[in-house]
């Protein structure tokens, strides 16, 4: 159960891309007539692929589009942790913390990403690239310690791949 | 070592893709099925074969199938449960990523048993990178006449959609998921009615994990008898096991159920044994929410017979001495880890995955999470450990699901075997920080 909620301030629907609107039609089209709410967890991660993050403006808007009631959004996005209801840095990291992976050094992996990007856990970067995150386990607990980072999964990882990996993000941000 | 009957051609380049799964033999369990087999006949099949169900709670499919409701009119559904989250299991990301087809397969064949026209595949949302592989795989399926309408001339249509979840332990609990299938909350339902009469929108509908669906396959192809001739007693057929923790060769092994724990964790073909030379200090057989097992009680049962990857010998000695093979999560535990630090991590885990509805779960578990984060940092009591056990008591048994029992087992079990370690973390409390307690001795009984 995830305890963060949107703030309780009404926001204008607000409007998605072109291809967010054309994904979102395509996974509506997938549920028979009349089950259409089916496909919300699909839609707001499609939201948060465009954004980010989900806002209560989107939201109000997948409600538009599902004919249902805004409430009927919220709880959902509330409920389920993957969807950032705050903006969140252009990377978000979410390291594993749970056992197995915790047997082969994520405290360790946690620690160090921290210091290397001198935040902590929950906070975004001053540049706005990097947002550090622990989640629960990923289903790649033999691979440990691991991170998921825009639905990439990377895995075994060491000191060394973490410095490479960061390089990495930051040079794909810059261009 | 031992026969593969699922993921034998898993590391064939390009299997992923339908022409090449074709050539290896795929989809012949649908040609076999909708040409030449009865729905019933499939279910008989699945019936002899022996198979239970993968996911965790190991309940006969066949059965199972058998309860569908069946009323005139009315739609049936087979809705596969890929939301893999029960810690220390990633069996089926592997199954999926590698033979994508393998699991449409089996779906189509185990729609067809049911008379389902409309299935769907449930994957947890950070899986999103192997729904796209699935979907692509689908569209394959489609192109090539084995989804859609009249498929391979037989008159039989069905459709098949893959679709997220969005981060929630608790949407792999099979009334859970249809809650979430349906757009809403993953809060689990009142059962009875169960999925079998009502489920997703009210339809009857059957929940088989990734690993329950893809051994249908094999099962049409050899027939139900051959498929119960691999392993012993009540559990037959291959088994998946996810390896993870102080293993040299942590991953996904298929084995033959039987197999002895003591060759799967040293053997050469499995995991090799500990590495930097560690002993086995304890190990989590089926995943986090079984009972967990001290050094002694791994590799023999407490009566001195060897202990194998079966559910019978898993579960040798109840809960007193013995754990679960539930979804096949293998856990490996070395010398150098703390076992109330552990306990306090999974603690933690159900505290935050707990959907909220029933107090006992909602609160115990976070009692105990803020209990167990006490001993681990120095600032517990002995009575502490008391509480534990009587929180345990309240949440057992008490909950819609399972989810508070799945909570409160491995603290028992976690306390009844290491309570000295416990204790030693409160009389010790400084020494605790900075040094591992070790191995627990067996008590001289055992
Ligand atoms: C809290 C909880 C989490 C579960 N998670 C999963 C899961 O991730 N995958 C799964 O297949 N079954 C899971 N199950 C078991 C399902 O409820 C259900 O028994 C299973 O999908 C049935 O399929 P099977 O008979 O083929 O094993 C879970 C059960 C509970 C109580
Ligand atoms: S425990 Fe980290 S992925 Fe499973």
């Amino acid at each position: 159960m995830k305890v963060d909620h949107p703030q309780a301030v009404y926001e204008a629907p607000i409007d998605f891309s072109a291809h967010t609107m054309t994904e979102i039609n395509r996974v509506i089209g997938l549920f028979p007539e009349g089950k259409q709410k089916s496909a919300i967890l699909s839609i707001l991660h499609l939201v948060q692929d465009e954004f980010g993050w989900v806002s209560v403006g989107a939201m109000n808007r997948v409600a538009q589009i599902l004919g249902i009631e805004p409430i009927e959004v919220y709880e959902v996005a509330t409920f389920y942790t993957m969807f950032h209801l705050d903006p969140v840095g252009k990377n978000v990291l979410e390291v594993c913390r749970t056992g197995p992976c915790q047997l082969v050094g994520s405290d360790d992996l946690i620690a160090y990403i921290e210091e290397k990007l001198n935040i902590k856990v929950g906070e975004t970067t001053k540049d706005g690239l990097f947002t550090l995150k622990t989640v629960e386990c990923l289903g790649a607990c033999g691979y440990g310690p691991m991170l998921m980072c825009k639905y990439q999964f990377y895995e075994r990882l060491t000191k060394e791949k973490v410095n490479e990996m960061l390089d990495a993000m930051r040079a794909a941000s810059k261009s | 070592m031992a026969r593969k009957l699922l993921i034998e051609h898993a590391e064939v380049p390009g299997i992923a893709a339908y022409d090449v799964y074709r050539k290896h033999g795929g989809y012949a369990s649908v040609e076999k099925a909708l040409k030449t087999m009865s729905p019933d006949e499939i279910v008989e099949e699945v019936k002899k074969s022996g198979l239970r169900g993968r996911g965790g709670a190991g309940f006969p499919t066949g059965m199972k199938w058998s309860f569908l409701a069946k009323p005139e009119g009315i739609e049936r559904h087979l809705v596969c449960n890929a939301d893999e989250s029960e810690p220390g299991t990633f069996k089926d990301r592997y199954l999926m990523e590698k033979l994508p087809h393998l699991l449409i397969e089996g779906m189509i064949t185990s729609s067809y048993a049911l008379g389902a026209r409309r299935s769907y595949i449930y994957i947890r949302g950070e899986f999103m990178y192997i729904l796209r592989i699935l979907e692509k795989a689908i569209a394959e399926a489609y192109a090539n006449g084995m989804l859609g309408k009249n498929i391979l001339g037989s008159g039989y249509d069905l459709d098949l959609v893959v679709t997220p979840g969005g981060g929630a332990y608790i949407c792999g609990e099979e009334t859970a998921l249809l809650e979430s299938l349906e757009g809403k909350r993953g809060n689990p339902r009142m059962k009875p009615p169960f999925p079998a009469v009502k489920g997703l929108w009210g339809n009857p509908t059957v929940v088989n994990n990734v690993e329950s669906i893809a051994a249908v396959v094999p099962i049409v192809n050899e027939g139900g008898e051959a498929y119960a001739a691999i392993g012993i007693e009540r559990s037959t057929g291959t088994k998946l096991i996810s390896a993870s923790g102080n293993l040299v060769r942590p991953g996904v092994y298929e084995i033959d159920l039987g197999l002895s724990v003591e060759e799967f964790i040293y053997g050469d073909d499995y995991c090799r044994g500990i590495p930097n030379g560690k002993k086995l200090k304890a190990c989590v057989p089926g995943g986090s929410s079984v009972p967990i097992l001290p050094h002694y009680l791994v590799t023999k049962t407490a009566a001195g017979t060897d202990r194998l990857m079966t559910y019978e010998s898993l579960a040798d000695g109840g809960f007193a001495t013995g754990s679960m093979l539930g979804s096949g999560g293998f856990i490996v535990f070395d010398e150098d880890q703390c076992i109330v630090r552990n306990t306090w991590n999974f603690a933690r885990f159900y505290a935050h995955e707990s959907c909220g509805q029933c107090s006992p779960c909602r609160e115990g578990t976070g009692w105990m999470e803020k209990v167990l984060y006490r001993l681990e940092h120095g600032q517990g009591t002995l009575e502490d450990i008391s509480l534990l056990e009587e929180i345990n008591k309240k949440i057992e048994g008490n909950t819609i699901c399972p989810l508070g029992d799945a909570a409160a087992w491995p603290v028992a079990a976690a306390i009844r075997h290491f309570r000295d370690e416990f204790e030693w973390h409160v009389k010790a409390p400084q020494e605790a920080q900075t040094r591992n307690y070790g191995l627990i001795q067996a008590p001289l009984e055992a």
